[in-house]
């Protein structure tokens, strides 16, 4: 029976995703369409159709990498609501090397692309993370409204000094075709910035499994007192969780630009920041399983639009979705039948504010 | 600059500060009560869109702005009870219940309208509050019109600050509240009951944040959009931190954004040539530069954010 039990708990997640579908098989039902049917169109279409399925890759890249960014930084603790604005920072950063650094040869000039969004996503991020480290200041409110200064800020760029000369809508020019990311799938969209989002999760769930930096993480979350004692700097492990959170946002928006759009539009993200915290708690804060939320929240936003084409059910269906999937999981949080890896991740959270508050924290760093 | 210091600017500017501080302060107030009573509350994001769609549901349906209003009220309380039952019963930590709620109500409201409303959500033109002049008040340089001359809402608004206010400091059950959100144990042994105060705080707090949402919709832009709270209850998180978890430290928080948010607009008219995306990024730059330029560390309520379980003492 023990045994019964524990398999159930642990497959949480898969009821939470039960039971988003079947409510959300009442709001089709309310949109006057056939649940059951709907549902096959979807699943039909965003894994079991060659094109569909490349789709679904197309946009489980941002959606793992911004689930990525909020993993890392919640392993100790914090949380990380501002990958949105990460995202369009490391875009315009992967834009501006793009567009302005030519003659520069191809892959090389790939690879300084990719390595400007990381960094311009983790300079983003960095500020929420001084103003925590050293200041204590709510990182949950400041991240979020610099999602805000982001996406005017990458607004005004592209309907300004990056814009199009005579183009009808804020964009920037196209990134010369040399910089194109090479597709995975033949003749599709699937770039192969969703192979590299795969490739940093393994790493990461590497590094928290074994790693020396994943051990201190979770310490420095979990008794700072310790931590501190073996040397290990708290402000530094906040700071170092959020630059790494940024540089993964920071790649989402850079592949978007360089994989799939290949300019830079104004509001082109959509709230994949926000779908990262989705495919965040969908994987219980495992890197490893990120791979498989954000598989299955990609096909939900692919298959929708199938759904939309072949049935008509409008494509906002997803997010209520999506909303009741996130619910659901909080609401499986419930059920305590063994610490979860989102409650211990919590509890760090009260230990490390302690250990901000403490005067003599950190020594003398 | 002279052009911002006539006496009609400064009584354009004012009225208009005030308006666009009014669903700040209704959220700032749904934060100060929950978390005095030991709950964090960043889901009034959430709420705030409930209560707008909700007012968009009730004035559609019922074609008058009052059963919007109730309606309105009644979503907010919907989601404030999520956050209650997961939070207070169950122990699930309050940020992510929040964060939860944030997302689900942004799905399923996008959804909703789009079924309620069909095709003419954007063109809708609900009915809603109108401002009013108060005889002879009205008449008198600059406060006149910014004070006497607004709609309901902005009354409601002013009346709900000094009841929170009234609650909180001046009745035993505001004193149970805050001994609840500083030390729960305490208040337990005392013999008051937590889950039932954080219960009727959150959930009040689900009312007055809609409240919010309600004018959003009723007496600024008379229909409803998706995500049209944009960021507004993470400023008023942000104003109840500045205003120290106080009523009306709060609300002169959100008036400072409000006023901010309407000297942006009028900059933006004025100043063309300055691209207008700067001026939209100006409200969020202030809250966080009036998080950072505090002068002092703020104190949140001692237990805010921590589940209270009986047995664990």
């Amino acid at each position: 029976m023990e045994r019964v039990y524990r398999v159930l708990f642990h497959l949480r997640s898969v009821w939470a995703i039960i039971a988003a579908l079947a409510v959300g098989s009442i709001l089709i039902l309310a949109a006057g369409s056939n649940p059951i049917e709907a549902y096959y169109t979807l699943f039909q279409g965003a894994f079991f159709d060659y094109w569909g399925f490349a789709s679904t890759l197309v946009k489980m890249c941002p959606l793992l990498l911004a689930g990525l960014a909020v993993v890392l930084p919640l392993r100790a603790g914090l949380f990380n609501i501002g990958a949105e604005g990460q995202i369009y920072i490391g875009a315009l950063f992967a834009t501006v090397v793009a567009l302005y650094l030519p003659g520069v040869p191809g892959p090389l000039h790939i690879i300084m692309c990719t390595l400007a969004g990381a960094l311009g996503g983790a300079l983003w991020a960095l500020i929420p993370a001084l103003l925590k480290a050293y200041q204590g200041i709510n990182e949950i409110i400041v991240t979020l409204l610099l999602n805000f200064v982001a996406l005017h800020f990458v607004s005004f760029m592209v309907s300004g000094p990056m814009m199009e000369p005579g183009a009808p809508y804020p964009y920037s020019p196209e990134i010369p075709d040399t910089l194109f990311l090479p597709h995975v799938l033949p003749r599709t969209d699937a770039h192969f910035g969703v192979l590299v989002g795969v490739v940093i999760a393994i790493a990461m769930y590497a590094v928290f499994k074994r790693g020396v930096f994943g051990f201190t993480l979770a310490t420095v979350g979990r008794n700072p007192d310790a931590a501190r004692y073996a040397g290990m700097s708290v402000r530094r492990h906040i700071i170092v969780s959020f630059l790494i959170a940024g540089a993964c946002a920071g790649l989402a928006g850079t592949f978007e630009v360089l994989g799939h759009r290949y300019r830079l539009f104004h509001a082109f993200s959509q709230g994949y920041g926000y779908d990262g915290i989705v495919v965040a708690f969908l994987a219980g804060l495992s890197p490893l399983f990120a791979i498989f939320s954000a598989l299955f929240i990609g096909g939900l936003r692919s298959g929708a639009n199938m759904m939309q084409r072949a049935m008509g059910i409008e494509t906002t269906v997803v997010e209520a979705i999506q909303g009741l999937v996130i619910l659901f999981v909080a609401v499986s949080l419930a059920f305590r039948y063994k610490v979860t890896e989102i409650g211990k991740a919590i509890a760090r959270r009260g230990e490390l504010e302690q250990a901000l508050e403490d005067k003599t924290s950190d020594g003398k760093e | 600059m002279e052009s911002l210091l006539n006496p009609q600017a400064i009584t354009e500017i004012l009225t208009t500060s005030l308006r666009l501080s009014v669903p700040l302060v209704f959220a700032a107030l749904a934060g100060v009560l929950s978390e005095r009573s030991g709950v964090f509350n960043i889901a009034l994001e959430g709420k705030i869109l409930a209560g707008a769609f909700g007012a968009a549901v009730g004035a559609f349906f019922m074609n008058d702005p009052y059963s919007g209003l109730v309606v309105g009220m009644l979503f907010g309380m919907l989601a404030g009870s999520i956050l209650a039952v997961l939070g207070v019963t169950f122990g699930v930590n309050q940020i992510v219940t929040g964060i939860a709620i944030n997302i689900f109500v942004l799905g399923i409201t996008a959804f909703l309208s789009r079924i309620v409303f069909g095709a003419q959500a954007n063109t809708l033109r609900l009915p809603g509050f109108k401002a009013f002049d108060f005889p002879g008040l009205s008449s008198i340089p600059i406060i006149g019109p910014v004070l006497f001359g607004q709609d309901l809402m902005v009354y409601l608004m002013f009346a709900c600050v000094g009841l929170v206010y009234f609650f909180l400091y001046l009745t035993p059950w505001g004193l149970a509240v805050r001994a609840v959100g500083e030390n729960p144990a305490a208040a337990d042994s005392a013999g008051l009951s937590v889950p039932k105060l954080r219960y009727g705080c959150v959930i009040a707090a689900g009312a007055l944040a809609a409240l919010g949402g309600c004018y959003l919709v009723l007496a600024q832009v008379f229909l409803f959009s998706e995500h049209m709270s944009a960021g507004k209850g993470f400023i008023a998180l942000a104003a109840v931190i500045l205003g120290r978890w106080n009523p009306v430290g709060a609300m002169c928080a959100c008036l400072l954004f409000g006023f901010f948010d309407a000297l942006q607009l009028r900059l933006q008219f004025n100043y063309q040539e300055v691209p207008h995306q700067f001026f939209l990024m100006l409200p969020y730059l202030i809250s966080i530069l009036a998080l950072v330029g505090l002068v002092g560390k703020p104190r949140p309520p001692s237990a805010v954010g921590r589940h209270y379980r009986r047995e664990a003492k």
